[in-house]
């Protein structure tokens, strides 16, 4: 099947075997042109797996890679118009900066001088001109990310891949780097690929991510929807903080389901496709989407005590002890305190769902 | 901090111990070195500072002799250090970069036993693989034994070195569009080059002081500097020969010197 060529990326049906461990379990999606695109998962997941894959540093067991529409999945390395950024910068440490930056260019075949001329302009939009002569190893760790983003750059590769670059750095410089990469993606309009097993980054700089588990793809949607639609327990966990109660399905109806909890509490919540009346599933609730009051205001109250309030910031988290259920969050924003209520510990309390808040998930 | 002091340096004899080892181990080095600037005729009386035996080396009797020898070992040194540094680079490239290949473990103790080996086996199962495919002793067979035995020697620095250098340079380099060979000459090579030269160095010191194989394997009248040492010393010590020796000593030092600095150099930081 001939592969679109608008899309940067089309993974199809990717495996990777060693042995008898399968990193990779038959992975399919399709990255846009110009996207900043994230693989999101905890460690072990298959992500870097499958960057290495799309790089050319780890073959294909099954399946194919395509980029721009030409199968890629057996070229090496060297031919495949794609450049890395690794995770510990490999900035190479017998060479200035300038000549690490200019190393793709001339390797591409340009002169030397050609080569340093473009380089020279790299450095210039990093903001490290002024490093062009010093050896990798004078350089800080922000300053050595900044160069491998550059060198990555310079040979305008269609795809920039990116292996977790940013996990070495402090978090004040993280937060930066992270804004200068969204920038330089936009800038540039090279599509990004990149990879984390940061939640928070993730939301933060993607315009899409696909989170993966276990060798698995989980869901794959925007920021938004990832956060507020999980699909899975795992996506729902994994992404942000969340509230879990097992509850039995009773009803299901555009989208909406009717359940109750353990001890026969009943709710309504949004459901997802493949649940169906009598399941048992556990609801997903985010401590934001919740409020405390002294009495049930909204259909989906639940009785608690509280537990404790631990003061972040921003907010206050509070944990309540579910008459009906485990331990829940509730977060409220220091900015909602004129309408929201905060209760002593020991207080017996109601915790409120907004209207929507809960999601079914499957497991 | 007293209870931490468990240093070596508080035992009971530590000093005494290791003065007396510096002086077995050096002693016979330094009273040669002195002695080899003795205006004496003896070998043991003393009679004032002179550079008599080592003009005596370069313009005496035995000089002719011993500019041959000379000419003989830095020739072999040199070639056999280049060529065993160049099997070795290549042997460390295969084994530190060659991923898990099988008998892996069987190469690397391959490439490593002539350390372990007893000098006098090799020089005698050399001496008798020459013999049976019937090849003349001469200049030839030393060169070919002193390539085989520096191997190892030359391995071990290179492949030390090797190892400390992650593979994710080559590949960033790969990335950047340059070729498997290219990454070798380009990134590979530079920063193994301390280890390179650090094994060549000592190749060429193990093959300059060689004397159970080479003395083994030499032809009638090939002579390298110490197996010409040995034999002049088996007429009788004369004070050239400490001269000699003291010049041997000097280059070994200077050698071993570059090449612990050079190996210290650390261009992957």
């Amino acid at each position: 099947m001939p592969g679109n060529k608008t899309d940067a990326i089309d993974v199809r049906n990717a495996v990777k075997r060693y042995g008898d461990f399968t990193a990779l379990k038959r992975i399919s999606l399709t990255i846009k042109d110009n996207e900043f695109f994230t693989l999101l998962g905890p460690s072990g997941c298959g992500k870097t797996t499958l960057l290495r894959m799309i790089a050319g540093f780890e073959d294909v067991t099954e399946g194919e890679i395509l980029l721009y529409g030409d199968e890629i999945e057996s070229l090496p390395p060297h031919l495949r118009p794609v450049n890395t950024v690794f995770q510990n910068y490999a900035l190479f440490p017998h060479m200035t900066i300038l000549d690490n930056v200019a190393f793709g260019l001339e390797m591409r075949g340009k002169t030397k001088a050609a080569a340093r001329k473009r380089a020279g302009e790299m450095l210039e939009l990093v903001q490290l001109s002024q490093f062009a002569a010093r050896k990798p190893s004078q350089l800080s760790g922000g300053q050595q990310q900044r160069v491998a983003l550059a060198r990555a750059l310079a040979p305008q590769p269609k795809v920039l891949l990116l292996d977790e670059p940013l996990s070495a750095l402090d978090l004040k410089l993280r937060k930066a780097m992270q804004l200068e990469l969204k920038h330089l993606q936009r800038e540039t309009g090279i599509t990004f690929i990149f990879v984390t097993h940061d939640q928070e980054e993730a939301l933060t700089m993607s315009d899409r991510i696909a989170v993966m588990s276990a060798g698995k793809m989980q869901q794959l949607g925007s920021p938004t929807e990832i956060y507020e639609r999980p699909r899975n327990m795992f996506v729902a966990d994994f992404i942000g903080e969340t509230n879990l109660l097992e509850v039995s399905v009773d009803e299901v109806r555009n989208g909406r389901a009717v359940c109750h909890l353990g001890g026969g509490h009943a709710l309504t919540c949004n459901s997802v496709e493949g649940i169906g009346e009598g399941a048992k599933v556990h609801m997903s609730v985010r401590p934001e989407r919740l409020f405390m009051s002294d009495v049930p205001v909204e259909a989906e109250s639940l009785k608690g005590r509280v537990a404790e309030n631990i003061f972040v910031g921003t907010d206050i988290s509070t944990l309540v002890d579910l008459a009906e259920g485990p331990q829940f969050i509730v977060r409220t924003s220091n900015s909602d305190r004129g309408n929201k209520r905060i209760f002593e510990p020991g207080s017996e309390i109601f915790v409120n769902m907004e209207l929507g808040a809960g999601r079914l998930l499957m497991d | 901090m007293a209870h931490v002091n468990e240093n070596i340096k508080s035992y009971r004899g530590f000093r005494s111990i290791t003065l007396l080892c510096l002086v077995v181990l050096y002693a016979p080095l330094v009273i040669v070195t002195i002695y080899s600037f003795n205006a004496s005729q003896s070998i043991t009386n003393w009679e004032g500072i002179s550079l008599r035996w080592y003009a005596d080396v370069f313009t005496g009797p035995e000089s002719e002799k011993f500019k041959v020898a000379a000419f003989n070992s830095f020739t072999i040194a040199i070639i056999a250090a280049t060529a065993s540094t160049a099997i070795a680079t290549l042997a460390a490239t295969a084994m530190v970069r060659g991923g898990n290949f099988k008998l892996r473990t069987v190469s690397f103790g391959l490439i490593s036993l002539p350390l372990m080996v007893p000098e006098i086996v090799t020089a005698v199962a050399t001496l008798i693989f020459f013999n049976a495919i019937g090849f003349t002793r001469g200049y030839m067979t030393i060169l070919v034994a002193h390539i085989a035995f520096c191997i190892p020697f030359a391995y071990l620095p290179i492949s030390a070195r090797m190892q400390g250098i992650e593979d994710s340079f080559e590949q960033a380099a790969m990335d950047l569009y340059a070729t498997r060979r290219q990454a070798f000459t380009r990134i590979l090579m530079p920063l193994m080059a301390p280890g390179i030269i650090s094994g060549f160095l000592l190749a060429f010191i193990v093959s300059l002081d060689d004397f159970i194989i080479t003395n083994f394997v030499k032809g009638a009248g090939v002579e390298t500097l110490p197996t010409a040492i040995f034999g002049s010393v088996k007429q009788g010590i004369k004070p050239n020969i400490m001269a000699i020796s003291t010049m041997l000593l000097s280059i070994s030092i200077v050698m071993v010197t570059i090449s612990y600095f050079v190996s210290k150099s650390d261009n992957t930081k």
